[in-house]
């Protein structure tokens, strides 16, 4: 069951104003990892850099249990779609439909048949007629009909309408139908991942800030609504990194809530009057604003 | 065979309107349907793996969710064989005696801030109860 799709140990990669560094990722089969960051975080880098298109400076990379950047043979197994991919401008979808069957075994044909009707893709259109939007379902399509064991997806969902960002969402949980295929997308979309995501990576500047089970990073979280009578001093306590205050009412943020944690708030004096979960969405921007603060918690 | 998906297996409803976790959802709805007794007691469910497929969500989501049923005993999950409604009779009240109990202590919880008494507290529930009555029976008029 434990077996590993994706393993980075160590891997590191400088440039002139950014560096990758220390990246430690592991993917299990049969899981969707989610990974997050803002913009210039490391994580198209990351995804280049197990795509075997970018080479580490440092760190073993493994991907399906093939070395990588030595061996590329591995991308046989591998669907792989990002925003710079091109497709050719005078041809028609139908025509990589086609392309695609003749160089993999895999094709699903009648799957491809499905997709394109699910998108609103017509195989008649060529390429240079399609919107962005347009252009990325059938770069999806065109990743997904392999049916591949590993799925790696840079910003799948970008640029979509709802309906589409819908259809390619219940594709890649659809995927997990078998324990033996794995996806990694990298998304902007927070309510993306953390709809579909079984773990998520968070990445800024270029290190791993934390990479773990969904489910536990979501319930690490809590926002504390709290009320200080005049007099009462909100104190300082283990697991909270933020405290804004406003008259008698605060807003505590903890990152490693604990069932104590009100109590503790109560017995200083103060009333919590709720203890309530946070999106990922807040968690991110929570957790970016204390980087870019430099506050250590 | 691949199996495709359709539309129809989208039955569970996530909403980004409901500031709920996504397995607090799951867990509700269905909770719902062991309530309503679409899904009876012993019944056979779909897998965690399945039932994430259907709604498009994490399998650790879905899981967590059959992990909190299992630990309030609503659902069983017997190894090799899948998971399965309880076999308790009386499943479907229990999720409905679970429901009031929590609103219940939510309102007890309102009221000890008020600094209402047992006794006044217990006279607010008896108003709000004859209300329901007169507003059901206004209904049933019309």
């Amino acid at each position: 069951m434990n077996e590993m799709a994706i393993e980075m140990s160590g891997v590191c990669k400088s440039y002139q104003f950014f560096n990758l560094q220390d990246i430690e990722l592991r993917v299990a089969s049969g899981t969707i990892m989610g990974l997050i960051g803002p913009n210039g975080a490391g994580k198209s880098t990351t995804i280049r850099i197990l795509m075997g298109l970018v080479h580490q400076q440092r760190g073993e990379v493994r991907v399906l249990g093939h070395r990588m950047p030595e061996e590329q043979a591995a991308k046989r197994d591998i669907g792989f779609a990002s925003d710079d991919m091109r497709l050719y401008d005078g041809m028609t979808v139908g025509w990589h439909m086609n392309f695609m069957r003749s160089i993999y075994p895999s094709w699903d044909g009648g799957y491809a048949q499905v997709l394109l009707k699910r998108f609103g893709l017509q195989a008649e259109q060529k390429i240079k007629g399609l919107s962005h939007g347009q252009r990325v379902k059938a770069t999806l399509l065109l990743v997904l009909a392999r049916r591949p064991k590993l799925l790696v997806l840079d910003e799948p969902t970008t640029g979509l309408d709802p309906v589409a960002r819908h259809e390619i969402l219940y594709e890649l949980t659809g995927v997990m139908a078998d324990e033996g295929r794995s996806v990694l997308f990298s998304s902007q979309n927070t309510q993306d991942v953390e709809q579909i995501s079984d773990r998520i990576t968070f990445i800024d500047r270029g290190r791993i800030i934390d990479s773990m089970d969904k489910e536990a990073y979501l319930d690490r979280w809590r926002r504390l609504r709290l009320e200080a009578p005049v007099g009462v001093a909100l104190p300082a306590l283990p697991g909270v990194i933020g405290i804004r205050q406003t008259g008698r009412l605060a807003v505590a943020i903890a990152n490693e809530f604990a069932a104590e944690l009100p109590n503790a708030y109560e017995n200083s004096g103060a009333r919590v009057h709720a203890v309530e979960n946070m999106t990922l969405e807040e968690i991110f921007v929570a957790n970016v604003e204390r980087s870019r603060e430099g506050v250590t918690a | 065979m691949h199996t495709v998906h359709t539309q129809m297996n989208r039955m569970f409803l996530i909403s980004q309107a409901d500031k709920r976790p996504m397995y607090l959802q799951i867990m509700e709805q269905i909770k719902e349907r062991i309530a309503v007794g679409d899904w009876a007691a012993g019944q056979a469910i779909p897998s965690i793996r399945q039932l994430a497929v259907d709604i498009g969500v994490s399998v650790i989501t879905v899981k967590r969710a059959y992990l909190e049923l299992e630990r309030e005993s609503l659902i069983v999950t017997r190894q090799g064989k899948g998971s399965f409604v309880s076999s308790d009779a009386g499943v479907g009240t229990r999720i409905r005696e679970q429901e009031l109990a929590q609103q219940l202590e939510k309102a007890a919880r309102s009221a000890a801030q008020l600094g209402l008494t047992p006794k006044d507290f217990e006279r607010r529930i008896r108003a709000s109860f004859e209300r329901m009555t007169e507003i059901e029976k206004e209904k049933e008029s019309v």
